[in-house]
């Protein structure tokens, strides 16, 4: 009799299931849009330039060893990290108020922020205190808080599917209506699944609400630079938000601006009231790390620390998210070009207004089907689509896969 | 903007009481000082030591310019074959019949947590974990935080500075049945007291009549006894003796890989149906942790268990780091016995392992720091990586002079 016999079959996780059907499909014009990781115009992963350079420099390099890093990791990736997202000349990192808790990529930095905000929070071992996650969001943020212990996880109105947009009103509405002391997961830049931003007017609305209802910030950051190509246009509602005063986490992830993601490099960007307060944070950060992974991988943190600590690195680096992002908007405006060329029915415009790697095509799961049955062309059931697996080489086949799809299937 | 804080609740946590020990190391000036802290090998300079199979496996990964992908939630494949082939030998039946899971994970310490979380989620029996006392001060709040609960049975007898067997037989006679039971597999930490393959053999023994689930720490894996299959033998034999264990391996040590974060967790099943049932079931557990581990490490680590020749450059690594450690001790007795010490120093020979339990009580432990700059944990534990031909020799002074 095993122990384990009342064990239950766990689903696979449907973005990884959906790379494995592709990967089986043998039809010649198959297309992946499935899983968020950067491809070139040639449908294939993209190394940094700029890692590659700094990768040959570590393993040429005799000095280094790989003893453990401190619990909290690399000391400059942490303040590089932290300063990529607040600015050079924040006055919060100025006031020495602001710290990092290096993590493996944006899941573990969410995981390590949410698992102190159970323990600390809104007074101890709070695991009834609500977390609101935008509807729709990155499927893992249910996982992520609920494993952390919090039992009332609900939705905050975001998507509007009838206009293809932000549902503003709803999202003001839900931060109205939120209990007190609620820990909002907002979505720095380039909202996924659905690739639409509050402008900065709606951000503006936003964190009055949140200031006057004390409503937790938690933002998750995975695409900065990689959205508009621009970093400090990617962190103006982090920047914002930490000028009204708010205390915040920020999950930031570097797989991929970096392109780094099988290294695991994360950091949970820690803004607090003051030095104090945040020292005493810092000190519980270690315990719930050390119980996790002790601490973190240095391989990753030492690619990005070289590379934002270096001024020529820094630029080159910029100069690679760049070119990703730049070839993501070029992408938006074909496909969108060719649906409408194509009479395609409905309105194509979100496709170009929506920002990063993802956008919600407001295809309907039933359509969905056709794509990737009948097309061979792979996609999320909710419709987003990955702009990085478009290519100047599949992008007719998918508008006009896209095109038959809307017209044949309701 | 208001000017309260969030975090004025929030109490300082109390330094970790293992590297806090490096902390003070570090501000201290004396020439002398010895850092016999942290369980990190050091070479006979005293300085940290990057393998050569290491350094060759790198350079053979770098020329292959491969991308940067994410890995599968459950890891390097290649990795977690070659690191339960490693553990459980690869002629092994439960490997040959597939009914095992192995994860890569993030070292021992990850490892650990996943086995924990997992045990939290889905282990039928009581959700007691009984560790051995001491056990490696980590293995508590690591249970804890995964919400089980911690008990303990007799292991270390002070009065012999060795293995308390029959206070431990007899402990564990006592174990409700389907409980958890820790098992250190071989280089027992913190105390290197590690029992004899009779021993073993009668702990299984009354481990099986109690139907205990074995759960064995393996951090230490060659670097023990300076042999991979010796150090593995109790896990086997566990094996062999019908136990379906789950298994905690670490790479930190044995390929000196720390801060890569190489690691693996083994659940050994009824069958490869069930295997598959739980493998789907860690899945779950890792993705919302940190959804897929890092790849570096595991590719360093598995390079050079499937090469041929890194694999024997390996092992002969090991054993020399092994050997080091043995010397050490051997010389240590040594001129502690020279000194003139009337103390019985044997269980510094035959303990096992990275560290000793000296048997140094707090206060002379305090001594030894405050006195003479050797740093150790208050526990009387010492690393004897941290000791070499060079400081030896004061060590040797040093611990006579606080205990004559």
């Amino acid at each position: 009799m095993s122990l384990f016999s009342d064990v239950p079959q766990a689903p696979p996780v449907a973005v990884f299931k959906l790379t494995a059907d592709f990967r089986e499909d043998t039809h010649p014009q198959k297309v992946n849009l499935g899983v968020g990781a950067y491809r070139t115009d040639d449908c294939q992963p993209w190394v940094l330039p700029v890692v590659k350079k700094v990768e040959r420099l570590i393993v040429e390099d005799e000095s280094l060893n790989h003893e453990y890093l401190p619990i909290l990791g690399l000391p400059e990736f942490r303040s590089a990290a932290s300063k990529v997202a607040l600015g050079d000349d924040s006055p919060a990192i100025k006031e020495n108020r602001v710290g990092g808790v290096q993590a493996l990529g944006g899941t573990g930095a969410l995981r390590i922020g949410a698992e102190f905000l159970r323990r600390w929070y809104n007074s101890v071992n709070n695991t009834a205190t609500p977390v609101y996650v935008s509807a729709p969001t990155w499927e893992n943020h249910n996982g992520v808080f609920a494993d952390a212990g919090f039992k009332d996880i609900r939705p905050y109105h975001y998507w509007d599917a009838a206009k293809r947009g932000l549902d503003l009103a709803g999202f003001l509405d839900d931060l109205e209506k939120a209990p007190e002391y609620s820990i909002f997961v907002l979505h720095a830049c380039a909202h996924n699944p659905t690739g639409t931003d509050p402008t900065q007017e709606e951000w503006k609305q936003i964190a009055e609400v949140m200031k006057r209802r004390k409503l937790y910030v938690f933002f998750d950051s995975a695409y900065q630079g990689f959205a508009s190509g621009s970093l400090e246009k990617d962190a103006w509602a982090i920047r914002f938000f930490v000028s009204e005063g708010f205390e915040l986490f920020i999950a930031q992830s570097f797989s991929k601006n970096f392109g780094l993601y099988n290294e695991r490099v994360g950091n949970l960007t820690v803004v607090s009231k003051d030095n104090e307060n945040l020292t005493r944070v810092l000190s519980q950060m270690e315990k719930i790390v050390r119980t996790t992974w002790s601490n973190p991988p240095s391989q990753g943190a030492r690619i990005v620390s070289k590379t934002l600590n270096c001024p020529e690195l820094f630029e080159e680096w910029k100069g690679n998210v760049k070119t990703m992002a730049d070839r993501v908007l070029l992408m938006r405006d074909q496909l969108k070009a060719k649906l409408q060329a194509l009479g395609t029915p409905g309105t194509w415009d979100h496709i170009t207004q929506q920002i990063g790697m993802f956008s919600f095509t407001g295809l309907t799961p039933k359509q969905v089907e056709y794509m990737i049955k009948e097309k061979h062309v792979y996609l999320m059931a909710s419709g987003r689509i990955n702009m990085c697996g478009l290519t100047s080489k599949n992008i007719d086949y998918v508008a006009q896969s896209i095109h038959e799809a809307v017209t044949k299937v309701q | 903007c208001t000017r309260y804080s969030w975090w004025g609740g929030v109490q300082m946590g109390p330094p970790d009481p293992i590297l806090g020990v490096t902390e003070a190391f570090k501000k201290d000036t004396n020439p002398k000082k010895m850092n016999l802290g942290v369980g990190a090998y050091r070479d006979d300079q005293g300085k940290p030591f990057v393998l050569s199979c290491v350094r060759k496996a790198e350079a053979i990964i770098a020329a292959k310019q491969l991308d940067k992908e994410y890995l599968p939630i459950g890891g390097l494949a290649e990795f977690s074959k070659a690191c339960a082939q490693l553990a459980l030998g690869p002629e092994n039946e439960v490997l040959k019949s597939s009914r095992s899971v192995t994860v890569q994970t993030i070292s021992g310490t990850g490892s650990l947590r996943i086995g924990a979380n997992f045990l939290a989620r889905f282990h039928p029996g009581p959700h007691d974990v009984y560790l051995p006392k001491p056990s490696w001060g980590n293995h508590t709040p690591i249970f804890r935080d995964a919400g089980m609960q911690l008990k303990a049975y007799r292991y270390y007898e002070p009065s012999t500075c060795g293995f308390d067997f029959k206070g431990a037989l007899d402990d564990i006679s006592k174990i409700p049945e389907q409980s958890i039971i820790l098992l250190h597999a071989c280089a027992h930490n913190p105390t290197g007291v590690d029992p004899r393959p009779e021993q073993w053999k009668e702990i299984a023994d009354i481990v099986k009549k109690r139907n205990l689930l074995v759960f064995f720490d393996m951090a230490y894996q060659g670097f023990a006894s300076g042999d991979i299959d010796r150090d593995a033998w109790a896990v086997r034999h566990f094996i062999e003796n019908g136990h379906n264990i789950v298994l905690s391996q670490s790479f930190a040590k044995n390929m000196g890989l720390y801060g890569e974060r190489v690691g693996g967790f083994t659940v050994v099943c009824k069958d490869a149906e069930e295997a598959k049932r739980v493998e789907s079931q860690l899945k779950i557990l890792i993705r919302p942790i940190y959804s897929n581990p890092p790849v570096n490490g595991a590719r360093i680590a598995a390079t050079i268990l499937n090469t041929p020749e890194l694999r024997s450059l390996w092992l002969e690594e090991v054993h020399g780091m092994a050997n080091r450690i043995i010397k050490m001790r051997e010389q240590l007795v040594a001129g502690l016995k020279k000194n003139g010490s009337s103390h019985n120093w044997q269980h510094v020979i035959d303990q096992i392992g990275m560290f000793c339990f000296t048997g140094l009580k707090p206060e002379q432990v305090e001594r030894l720091t405050k006195e003479f700059s050797v740093y150790m944990t208050k526990d009387g534990r010492i690393s004897m990586a941290g000791v070499t031909s060079g400081n030896v020799g004061y060590l040797a002074d040093a611990i006579h002079a606080v205990t004559k």
